[in-house]
């Protein structure tokens, strides 16, 4: 029983490239579900957008990595305005329901045959990161931050993911201390009250929609730069999840939340799975029980339990204030 | 005209069908045997495939198969032998893939389903399996339009009383308590499994292992209630912080199904394979007949109970307005309990259904909610028959528009139906016209 390299996986995973990702994943739900009370369950099918917007424009069409960040966001706007025109008139379940069978018509329609050319199908696509890593300063082969064991290009992709993760982080506090941002909490607390001022609910909603939609897409841009390949079957509702627990669990409305919430999130992820791997290699959990394979089924089961404690029984989180997030009267 | 040949795949079981412990407990991969003839395990051979190729009852020979891992390497290849048979042997436990060789069928004998030649499965320790590879003739050239459009139909109608089945359950709870139940799909798969258990494990015959599993659906569903959703309603939890409940208790049960069942589609002991009766221009398995006519029965069961008992006036009068019901001396929280277990039980005749036409697995439930709030959002929330006419719309445009876009995108025209109706009529079909903001 190694109780060290669980730590060390754990520590790891808690500022790897994942904890990246379903943070900023996380930060556009923060500013859909927190701030707005916006039920975006289809933020899988934003960052799926923004991950095949950069592969196909790549190895399809033999654009730069560059333009395929463009396409990404412009298709995750459409997106938002595909989804947002039809819903943000009716009660928030609507958008809820559209918008997770959004994410998995893009998911089914990428890994379809019919479209094989363009997407890859089910095997998906790779080879289209190479002018992100060609930037990479960290010429070698492997970092150590004490527990933490990083190759250059993870170290590479770590730090400029981060540094986004800082960005927006920055961005939106700025933004939900303008006159916009109240607006948008307004219409969390009471939409009513928000339209007799005279403001267009419907349109706020729908530029939340579209800016919390583009920063999905940056975490697709993430997820598919740093596996450096895409596969249809990673983007399933899941993904949209789990962000939803990292979120809830740092505490949705707060400015720290979803960071903190999605290291956390990875850190507990990681050490569950590698203890529980750590006691089925050594035997000392019965096959019976719990098999290697079923190792991975854990997880996801703790975190449907994780998601239900947490909104049961502290839905503000670890940081949130509970009056700050007023969903239902 | 449609002319069905069916095969059957015979099962060489041997005694090396040995399974695993582990939670799933026995789990046999057989389909209907059909043929007789089995293998011994030896030494050095220890899993692998086999079978046998027929059409219409007549072994096919010189049918090439060939089996790679999950690395793509070709690990096994075998031709059918004059009796149809192949055995392959493979290195070992492990994800496989095989691929039957369409080139090397004979001339008029096809794949019954063009889309399956190349198969996923994975074996284990000491367990050797059929390959399931129906021959018949292909439907492309002999079908015309308007029979293959009657097909579908009847094909979407039935689909549709499946959807149903969960759709009238998701809507009434919807309309009762004002959750929108996300871990509704999950109380599908539930009742398949269920069905599933007691039929393959304890041999217990389909008809009545599908009783029990309605039973035990009803009763674990008000259990839910009981034990669950009535205490969140007693503290206060809002609707929104709900719904995000049910996602999470969705996602738990679901990677249950998956942790106890495994990844794997399973079929029933019963009624896997049957053949077609020509009705008019169009060719009906019987179990199909059987589950319209159940579907169609178990409906006006729920339309009386909603109209003509006193349960289901107070299920209504909870629907409409539970305040006002409250005062009028109506429990309800009882009604609440009965709107969960004929939720339950309906979801759970629901998954049989599902599971005969398509197999039992843990993401069925999942796939087939979908389609239900499609269905539901399609008839108007909240209202029992908009759900069943939503329902029907959308089982019968999922068929049917599979005659302009391939099957594998079948659902997604279902799903974007839901985002036009939602854009011209949001409230449904039946629903009443009720905006917010």
């Amino acid at each position: 029983m190694d109780l060290r390299s669980v730590l060390d996986n754990s520590f790891s995973a808690a500022v790897g490239v994942d904890a990246v990702i379903y943070a900023l994943a996380a930060i556009g739900l923060n500013l859909q579900f927190g701030y707005t009370g916006l039920l975006n369950f289809g933020q899988v099918g934003f960052a799926a957008v923004g991950a095949y917007g950069i592969a196909v424009s790549v190895t399809y069409f033999g654009w730069s990595l560059w333009v395929g960040l463009g396409v990404g966001l412009a298709a995750s706007v459409v997106l938002a305005l595909l989804l947002g025109l039809p819903t943000l008139r009716l009660r928030a379940d609507y958008l809820a329901i559209v918008t997770i069978a959004a994410s998995e018509i893009i998911r089914l329609v990428a890994r379809s045959v019919t479209f094989n050319d363009y997407t890859g199908g089910s095997a998906g696509l790779s080879a289209y990161a190479d002018s992100f890593y060609d930037l990479n300063p960290y010429s070698g082969a492997r970092y150590s931050f004490g527990p933490v064991q990083l190759s250059g290009n993870d170290l590479w992709m770590v730090t400029v993911g981060w540094g986004v993760v800082l960005a927006l982080t920055l961005m939106l506090w700025v933004l939900m201390r303008s006159p916009w941002g109240r607006v948008l909490k307004a219409i969390r607390e009471d939409e009513d009250a928000v339209r007799s001022l005279g403001k267009n609910a419907y349109w706020y909603k729908m530029q939340s929609l579209i800016i919390g939609g583009m920063m999905g897409a940056v975490a697709g841009f993430a997820f598919a730069i740093a596996k450096t390949s895409v596969q249809p079957d990673n983007y399933s509702t899941d993904f949209t999840f789990f962000a939803y627990a990292a979120l809830i669990l740092g505490g949705a409305a707060t400015t720290w939340g979803p960071v903190v919430g999605s290291i956390i999130f990875w850190f507990l992820l990681a050490f569950t799975d590698s203890l529980l791997r750590q006691l089925v290699s050594n035997d000392k959990l019965p096959e019976a029980i719990i098999s290697g394979t079923q190792v991975g089924q854990v997880r996801f089961m703790l975190v449907g339990i994780g998601l239900v404690l947490l909104m049961v029984f502290r839905p503000q989180g670890i940081f949130g204030n509970k009056r700050e997030l007023a969903l239902d009267e | 005209m449609r002319k069905l040949i069916l095969i059957v795949l015979a099962v060489l079981l041997g005694g090396s069908v040995v399974l695993g412990g582990g939670p799933a407990g026995a789990q046999t991969d057989t389909t209907e045997a059909g043929g007789g003839a089995t293998t011994t395990t030896t030494e050095g051979r220890v899993v692998g495939v086999s079978g046998v190729i027929l059409n219409d009852d007549e072994p096919v020979e010189g049918v090439v198969i060939v089996v790679k891992d999950a690395s793509g390497a070709v690990v096994g290849e075998a031709t059918t032998n004059a009796d149809g048979e192949y055995d392959i042997p493979l290195p070992g436990p492990g994800d496989y893939s095989s691929t039957l060789d369409v080139d090397s069928l004979p001339d008029g004998v096809n794949l019954r389903n063009e889309d399956r030649a190349t198969l996923e499965f994975t074996l284990r320790p000491g367990q050797n399996r059929p390959l399931l590879y129906p021959l018949g003739e292909s439907d492309r050239q002999e079908v015309g339009g308007v029979e293959k459009f009657l097909q579908l139909l009847v094909e979407g109608i039935k689909f549709g009383l499946v959807i149903a089945m969960g759709a009238i359950g998701l809507s009434l709870i919807f309309g009762t308590t004002g959750l929108t139940n996300f871990s509704h799909g999950e109380m599908v798969t539930f009742g398949a499994m269920v069905a599933w258990w007691f039929n393959v494990n304890f041999g217990i015959q389909l008809i009545p292992a599908a009783v029990l599993a309605i039973i035990v659906g009803a009763a674990v569903a008000a259990l839910y209630d009981f034990a669950f959703w009535r205490r969140l309603r007693k503290r206060g939890t809002g609707l929104i912080a709900m719904l995000v409940i049910s996602i999470g208790m969705a996602v738990l049960f679901r990677y249950f199904f998956l942790y106890l069942f495994g990844s794997r589609t399973r079929p029933y002991a019963d009624y896997a394979v049957q053949k077609g009766v020509d009705i008019g221009p169009i060719s009906i398995a019987p179990k199909d007949i059987i589950s319209i006519i159940l579907s169609i029965a178990v409906l006006v069961a729920v339309g009386l109970v909603l109209n003509r008992t006193k349960i289901g006036k107070a299920m209504r009068a909870v629907a409409d307005n539970k305040d006002l019901a409250a005062s009028s001396g109506i429990d309800v929280d009882r009604v609440i309990l009965f709107v969960w277990a004929a939720g339950g039980g309906l979801a759970a005749l629901g998954g049989v259904l599902f599971g005969v036409t398509e197999q039992v697995s843990y993401q069925m439930g999942f796939r087939l909610l979908l389609l239900m709030f499609a269905g539901v959002t399609l008839g108007g929330l909240g209202t029992a028959y908009g759900a069943l006419v939503g329902s029907l719309i959308v089982g019968i445009f999922v068929q049917v528009s599979t005659l302009w876009v391939p099957v594998e995108l079948k659902n997604v025209g279902a799903l974007v139906i839901l985002i036009l109706i939602l854009l011209v009529r949001p409230q449904g079909i039946l629903g009443q016209s009720e905006r917010v903001g």
